[in-house]
């Protein structure tokens, strides 16, 4: 066994996720910024008199539910671990930060695929079809990796106050909600909306979800799938190197 | 052979303090290692930078010859640590947090749940192992987390001030358990308050003032380096003169005290040979012989500059 090889960091990897999962899926502010969150605030579109189609709301709620709830977990373990002083026994172990970093993502993932599932099938029993599946799973997991590398990166500031992460993480996520063609349809936003919207990965995802239940879309679906890719690589590639600094801060 | 830890001119500033300054030590294989100092010496803040879990600002450090900046998941994969605050997860049960640690050393399940067994039991937490850690009592939670460092069999063991505000029978407990890890050849590197845990269990000790190495040697070679003049306390069945004893070689002065004779010596090797031909020649047996080096609390309190309360 090569401790440091690969293959071994991604298992210890795993372990951690597993931990993760045990642990944070339960607590408060994960379930009332990742769940409950998200929920009141479609109710609140959706009973507000506004004449939008049902799959137009749905796919909103999809993208919503994956963006909240994948940005749910990541943020707060970190400031959590470094208050409880659990870090510290991490980082006396034989496991990379990005180890550690990649395992927290993997639970966040987790968390936003099955609860964003639960809405799919939500969906699909209120009679919603299914037109492209193999673009909303591709695009579903991929979002996931991204939205959870988004959490990790608001993580970053060495901080192991959690309300405080949770607040910049609430000042980030509806704003991005707004302008990422959600409630709003892209085609009535105005022209600097859409200059914001282009800069949110949400959109691109939230476009996709409507392409799989519409056919209906904004931008070609290669270039939401081309610009989901580099939101994740730049955001995994800045995460992993901003938790390589601050984590020493936190001990 | 090299030292198992091999610390070099280890430097951490916090700010415009220096919390530790050019630190250098070795820890050879097999020993028990003490590292001693006040509070705020930079005891814990060396301890974290052995265990690479701060970065240090200048020097190095080698474990098992693995650079632990450059080599860190090889370094650590070889030893376990006991840190002076219970960082177990507490929303965890005992049993899940020493199978999280299996899977952190990359233990197969067999073994990970083999020694945990062991361990539990040996530990007297096995009947507990499925309760939540944030129902233990302090002593048990440091129980855990003993177990946890020793999971994957480490040769050598941090620990930091282990028996801390624990109950008597944690502490034995735990201090037993180290004589034995010892015996089987576990190295030892333990931060302590505790001089008679010190003088007890440690072969060398390291004692560290204002971010400085000011001593490191054997608990009873430290003793008897402070104190140039040596004291020995003696007393025979018989009447013998003071004036004869001061002049016997080696002894600069004797003084009556109850029933005994309080000597004092230049070199603590010749007293003693000269008392015991004295009382051999003189026919007066010597009932109690005691050399009187000073504890290692005075060693500490003298090399700190710290006064007695």
């Amino acid at each position: 066994m090569n401790p440091a090889g690969t293959s071994e960091q991604v298992r210890r990897a795993w372990a951690i996720a597993k931990k993760d999962i045990r642990i944070y899926y339960s607590k408060g502010p994960v379930l009332i910024f990742g769940i409950f969150m998200p929920v009141f605030l479609f109710l609140a579109f959706f009973m507000g008199g506004r004449q939008l189609p049902l799959a137009f709301l749905l796919s909103g709620l999809m993208g919503m539910t994956l963006f909240f709830t994948s940005t749910a977990v990541s943020p707060a373990i970190f400031p959590w671990e470094g208050q409880a002083k659990t870090l510290e026994r991490l980082a006396a172990c034989p496991i990379t930060i990005e180890a550690i970093v990649l395992g927290d993502m993997i639970a966040s993932i987790l968390f936003g695929i099955g609860v964003t599932a639960v809405t799919l099938l939500i969906a699909l029993a209120l009679g919603l079809p299914l037109l492209h599946g193999i673009a909303l799973g591709s695009a579903v997991l991929l979002a996931a990796v991204c939205f959870s590398a988004i959490g990790m990166l608001l993580a970053a500031p060495p901080t192991n106050v959690p309300s405080n992460i949770m607040m910049l993480s609430s000042l980030l996520k509806f704003p991005l909600v707004f302008i990422s063609g959600i409630f709003v349809p892209l085609e009535q936003m105005p022209e600097w909306g859409l200059y914001l919207a282009v800069c949110s990965p949400l959109t691109y995802f939230t476009d996709l979800v409507r392409y799989s239940f519409t056919g209906a879309h904004y931008f070609p679906v290669p270039l939401d799938i081309a610009a989901l890719c580099l939101f994740t690589l730049v955001f995994t590639a800045a995460t992993m190197h901003l938790h390589r600094r601050s984590m020493p801060r936190r001990m | 052979m090299p030292g198992v830890i091999e610390a070099r001119d280890l430097t951490k500033t916090f700010g415009a303090v220096t919390a530790v300054d050019h630190v250098s030590f070795e820890v050879r294989e097999g020993e028990i290692f003490g590292f001693l100092g006040p509070n705020g010496a930079g005891k814990t803040t060396t301890t974290r930078m052995l265990t690479g879990v701060v970065p240090m600002d200048g020097g190095s450090v080698r474990i098992f010859g693995h650079d632990i900046r450059k080599e860190p998941v090889d370094a650590k994969q070889r030893f376990g640590v006991v840190p002076e605050t219970s960082n177990a997860y507490v929303d965890l049960t005992a049993w899940q947090n020493l199978m999280l640690m299996g899977e952190l050393y990359g233990l197969e399940r067999d073994r990970a749940d083999r020694r945990s067994r062991d361990l539990l039991e040996t530990l007297g937490l096995y009947e507990r192992r499925d309760q939540k850690v944030q129902g233990y009592s302090k002593g048990m939670k440091q129980r855990l987390i003993l177990a946890m460092a020793l999971l994957h069999e480490p040769e050598l063991l941090f620990l930091d001030e282990p028996t801390s505000g624990l109950d008597v029978q944690s502490t034995q407990m735990i201090l037993a358990m180290l004589r034995a890890l010892n015996a089987d050849g576990t190295t030892i590197f333990l931060t302590t308050h505790n001089m008679e845990e010190a003088n007890r269990l440690c072969d060398r000790v390291g004692i560290i003032r204002g971010g400085r190495i000011v001593a490191i040697d054997a608990p009873e070679r430290l003793k008897t380096a402070i104190d140039r003049v040596h004291r020995i306390e003696v007393s025979f069945d018989g009447e013998v003169s003071g004036d004869l004893l001061s002049g016997l070689a080696g002894i600069t002065g004797a003084a009556r005290t109850g029933d005994k004779w309080q000597i004092t010596a230049e070199n603590q090797d010749t007293a003693i040979r000269s008392l015991v031909a004295f009382s051999r020649d003189r026919g007066a047996a010597i009932l109690t012989l005691n050399t009187l080096a000073p504890s290692l609390d005075e060693v500490f309190l003298r090399l700190t500059g710290e006064e007695r309360p």
